[in-house]
């Protein structure tokens, strides 16, 4: 038998699944679809794929509830059967791991010692600060220090959710251990931040396989977002927008609105706030998404999104430069269909407003975001 | 001379649990100390919030058994409030609940708890044809069962093995002594914990459609947000009930050909495991899945009440707003109450974080003082066990024919007495058998639903409530539910329409609790008693029933702080 080459690529091991090469380019296909590519790009899918070795992921979990895990179960494409066998080596994960205890923690530590500069580290959930780190430990040590040790050689960090990316509800007021996002912990590294609670399936698979595709990070916004998926506004793909526009709003839930699908604002949407994929991908495979079965969107991907309530307060006090008034008196307006021109101006302006992107974010600020809009 | 077996982390499980067990001489556990190693502080954190904001903070508790905070909050508000939701939006609840349900389960059969029967390795020496048979007999039903499929199954599973990264399987005890199952066996079950990958991202639509999203669907105070307009493409129509009853009848599929068939197959190589892992053979349901309104506990299909001792001829009444019957202590956790050791209901919850552990990194903790941060709760006093054993027994006793059946029929099929349901075996039967009538009950809650429409009935929502200005200066309620793994309770206090106080009493903090004032271990403590290890540095004996529960430790953990107080201190020694 011929040596194997050490570490495969994915597609010899597809191969050795007994995928032929035809189904082989309809897998690449489809995934330059997902990740939005061009079809000119599928030969460097391809290329990638057939050359590059599977990676080693370390991913861990500190204070968190699991749902960033559970969502990425749930990818329809590719799902998780196949990047867990074909195109990572999933080496550390405690919620999918067959083994335990000190088992567990010496392949953390081979994976360090063997692949230095070569592994991914893939962070669920934060790191609580206060009190030498006692309120999350795993085999005995903070969960802390597991962090800064296993990401000092990471090739890469994936900061998966809103727990890693901005500190999300173990960090909301009071924040009474202390949890802080993982670019607070790690100043002096790149972390790609996918916030989210949770993200969505595919978005957290299809930065993955973005970087296994290309090799190299997805491009980042200015606080970590790769803006493939982090670029738009939900209020500005959001199908409910028309109704936004014409001044119809659910007034109450199960009124008459909320049964024609009508705008969410005035029940507390933050879509208008919300920078996420939620309005173009949908959730589970394009089902549904919040606002899509009549829930207004509470924001779930924005820093300090918990400290920015109460979730059913409209976004109030809208300044609009040169007009003084706010959607229900637009709303009020047009359903009079008095002028058009008017409200077509207002809501232009209000587009501009909510398009500003969010303040840069601080590890543990207090409340931001509302003020920001 | 006392071995002790240091296991931490715990994995598949949620969040971080450790077990230290104490082995005799002959290698068999004579103590065991269970520690939930996080703290995240949600009911600080809830404290002076909108209470109609509340399940969103609280579904946050778990993501694996998302939606069941979300649910005993929206309850424990509109129990305090008053507000009777509309049948629709019971319905729709009971819906998601029983979706979470079979959901959750079917998962952590096969991918927490599998590869604790199942080995890995073994499977590698299938006879693809042999495993073919033994899977037509197994599930007669079950369509993928040829001698093509399960030899493209070993040949991915051989170059897997082959190609030196073994990944998640890697390290793990294999080859282990307590390995029982045949090869086949072992192919098969590899096969069905990747179709059951495949499916459990499908049933989970069902909470998409009707809660936007999974994990962490939407809830709301008062009913549910999804309208229902049949004459409409903007809210819950044929289109999508037509989806939902084809995700419940995939879901059906699943259990009946390849969840119970599997889990009667795997059981029937362990009969040693009837008489492991019993533990405190005391249970408690709250009971849930109301037809009559979640006030009327005598129509839910999980019946509620307590059975003590394994005293399965009386049901015992039970009572959330009595303060003498759910209490909770922290004898052995890193908490303090004010006034010492005394138990408190969670309506009178105080507590404050202080850490009294060892100095991290630690290599042991001290089973004679603090040692988790679990609190232990009680009723009346009694340590007792919650989750599908409970719910199954419980329902038994009670005399519940539809439990009857599917109890008797599994104890048939094994040739098996109903003392065997004392066990870890017993727990990760019982888990399966309530997956039967939960997908059972699904159908029947849909058809229910379609009935209301029919007869002019779409209301999904009561609104007489939502504005805050509605409400008195003060009131407290309580919410409850089923969850996966057992009781859930929320306790609420609101004053000047804010939440003063919130306390949270989940399932795994009765399972995986320390021991409390009175020295009674927690149910897990109690399992791992008496229970032989073949080889202490490879614990599988303690994962299986450890995993037979179910451990959700993101769930057990929390604290209390009153207002203005010092939330905690911490004292490394």
């Amino acid at each position: 038998m011929e040596n194997p080459p050490l570490r495969p690529s994915t597609y010899q091991v597809l191969e050795q699944h007994g995928v032929d090469r035809r189904s082989f380019i309809k897998f690449c296909t489809a995934m330059a679809a997902a990740l939005g590519l061009d079809a000119t790009m599928v030969p460097q899918i391809v290329e990638a794929l057939e050359n590059k070795p599977r990676i080693p992921v370390i991913w861990l979990h500190g204070l968190e509830c699991t749902c960033c895990s559970e969502s990425f179960i749930r990818s329809s494409h590719p799902i998780a059967q196949d990047i867990i066998l074909n195109m990572i080596s999933l080496d550390y994960d405690d919620t999918l791991q067959a083994a335990a205890g000190f088992q567990v923690e010496d392949i953390r530590k081979r994976i360090m010692k063997e692949y230095p500069g070569e592994y991914l580290l893939a962070v669920e959930g934060n790191a609580p600060t206060k009190d030498g780190g006692v309120y999350c430990t795993v085999g005995g040590e903070t969960f802390l220090s597991i962090l800064e040790e296993t990401a000092e050689k990471a090739k890469a960090i994936i900061a998966w959710g809103s727990c890693a990316s901005n500190g999300c509800v173990q960090a909301a007021k009071p924040n009474p251990t202390g949890a802080k996002p993982i670019h607070a912990l790690l100043p002096h590294k790149t972390i790609i931040n996918v916030p989210g609670c949770p993200p969505i399936a595919e978005v957290m698979t299809g930065v993955l396989t973005y970087i296994l595709t290309f090799g190299q990070l997805p491009e980042l916004d200015r606080i970590g977002r790769p803006k493939m998926f982090y670029g738009q506004r939900l209020h500005d793909k959001c199908y409910r927008r028309p109704f936004f526009d014409a001044g119809q709003f659910v007034e109450a839930w199960d009124d008459e609105g909320a049964r024609k699908g009508w705008c969410l604002y005035k029940m507390g949407c933050r879509g208008p706030s919300t920078y996420n994929s939620c309005s173009t991908f949908k959730w589970n495979n394009g089902v549904s998404w919040p606002i899509g079965s009549g829930h207004g969107c509470i924001g779930c991907a924005e820093n300090n999104f918990w400290d920015n309530g109460p979730f059913y307060q409209r976004l109030s006090g809208i300044p609009v430069p040169g007009i003084d008034s706010t959607p229900d008196e637009v709303g009020a307006t047009l359903a009079g269909a008095a002028v058009i021109g008017v409200g077509a101006h207002f809501v232009s302006s209000v587009v501009r407003r909510f398009g500003q992107k969010p303040a840069q974010p601080t590890p543990d600020s207090g409340d931001k975001g509302r003020g920001d809009v | 001379m006392t071995t002790r077996v240091v296991v931490d982390p715990v994995t598949r499980i949620e969040g971080h649990l450790r077990i230290e067990a104490m082995l005799d001489d002959r290698n068999v556990i004579h103590d065991a100390i269970s520690s939930g190693t996080m703290w995240r502080g949600l009911e600080v954190i809830l404290q002076g919030r909108d209470p109609r904001d509340a399940w969103a903070f609280a579904e946050r508790i778990c993501g694996v058994c998302t939606t069941v905070h979300a649910l005993a909050s929206v309850r424990s508000v509109e129990n305090a409030l008053g507000i009777q939701v509309p049948p629709n939006a019971d319905i729709i609840r009971n819906i998601m609940f029983l979706t979470q349900m079979v959901q959750d389960h079917v998962i952590h059969f096969y991918h927490l708890h599998a590869l604790d029967w199942v080995d890995v390795v073994s499977a590698l020496k299938a006879d693809p044809a042999a495993t073919a048979a033994l899977a037509q007999k197994v599930s007669p039903s079950w369509p993928y069962a040829s001698t093509g499929y399960f030899r493209d199954i070993a040949g991915t599973l051989k170059k897997f093995a082959d190609s030196g990264q073994l990944g998640i399987f890697q390290n793990a005890y294999w080859g282990h002594p307590a390995y029982k199952l045949p090869a086949e066996a072992n192919l098969m079950a590899v096969a069905h914990y990747l179709e059951a990958l495949k499916w459990q991202k499908e049933i989970v639509k069902i909470h998409t459609i009707f809660g936007g999203k999974n994990p962490h669907p939407n809830y709301i105070v008062g009913g549910m947000a999804s309208a229902i307009s049949m004459q409409g493409d903007n809210a819950i129509n044929m289109e999508r009930l037509n989806y939902v009853r084809g995700l419940i009848q995939d879901a059906t599929n699943i259990v009946e050909n390849l969840y119970i068939p599997d889990l009667l197959a795997v059981a029937s190589f362990y009969p040693e495991w009837t008489q492991i892992g019993g533990g405190l053979g005391s249970y408690m349901v709250y009971g849930d899945i109301p037809q009559n309104g979640i006030g009327d506990p005598s129509r839910f299909r999980f019946p509620r009440g307590v059975v003590l001792h394994k005293n399965l001829s009386e049901v015992l009444p039970l009572d959330l707003a009595d303060s003498g019957q759910i209490t909770e202590e922290v004898a052995h956790s890193w908490y303090e109450y004010p006034e010492g050791k005394k138990a408190l209901h969670p309506w009178d919850g105080v507590t404050q974080a202080r850490y009294n552990g060892p100095k991290p990194p630690y290599k042991q903790l001290d089973e004679n003082g603090g040692y988790s941060w679990l609190k232990s709760p009680r009723w009346k006093g009694n340590a007792v066990e919650v989750g599908p054993l409970a719910r199954m027994l419980v329902g038994y006793a009670s005399g519940n024919t539809e439990f009857k059946d599917v109890v008797g029929e599994a104890l048939g099929a094994l040739k098996l007495p109903a003392t065997a349901l004392f066990s870890t075996l017993g727990r990760t039967a019982a888990r399966g058998l309530e997956t039967r009538l939960a997908v059972r009950w699904l159908m029947q809650e849909y058809e229910h639903l379609i009935t209301n429409l029919k007869a002019g009935d779409s209301a999904t929502a009561d609104t007489s409530r939502w504005d805050p200005s509605t409400w008195p200066a003060e009131a407290k309620g309580f919410g409850f539910t089923e969850a996966p793994r057992g009781a859930l309770g929320h306790w609420l206090h609101i004053k000047d329409q804010k939440i003063a106080n919130y306390q949270i009493v989940v399932p795994s903090t009765w399972n995986a609790s320390p021991k409390d004032g009175q020295g009674q271990r927690g149910a897990y403590e109690a399992a791992l008693l008496d229970t032989p290890m073949a080889d202490p540095k490879r614990p599988v004996e303690i994962l299986r029933t450890i995993h037979s529960f179910d451990p959700c430790l993101a769930c057990a953990s929390h604290v209390l702080g009153p207002d203005g107080r010092k939330l905690s201190e911490v004292i490394i020694r």
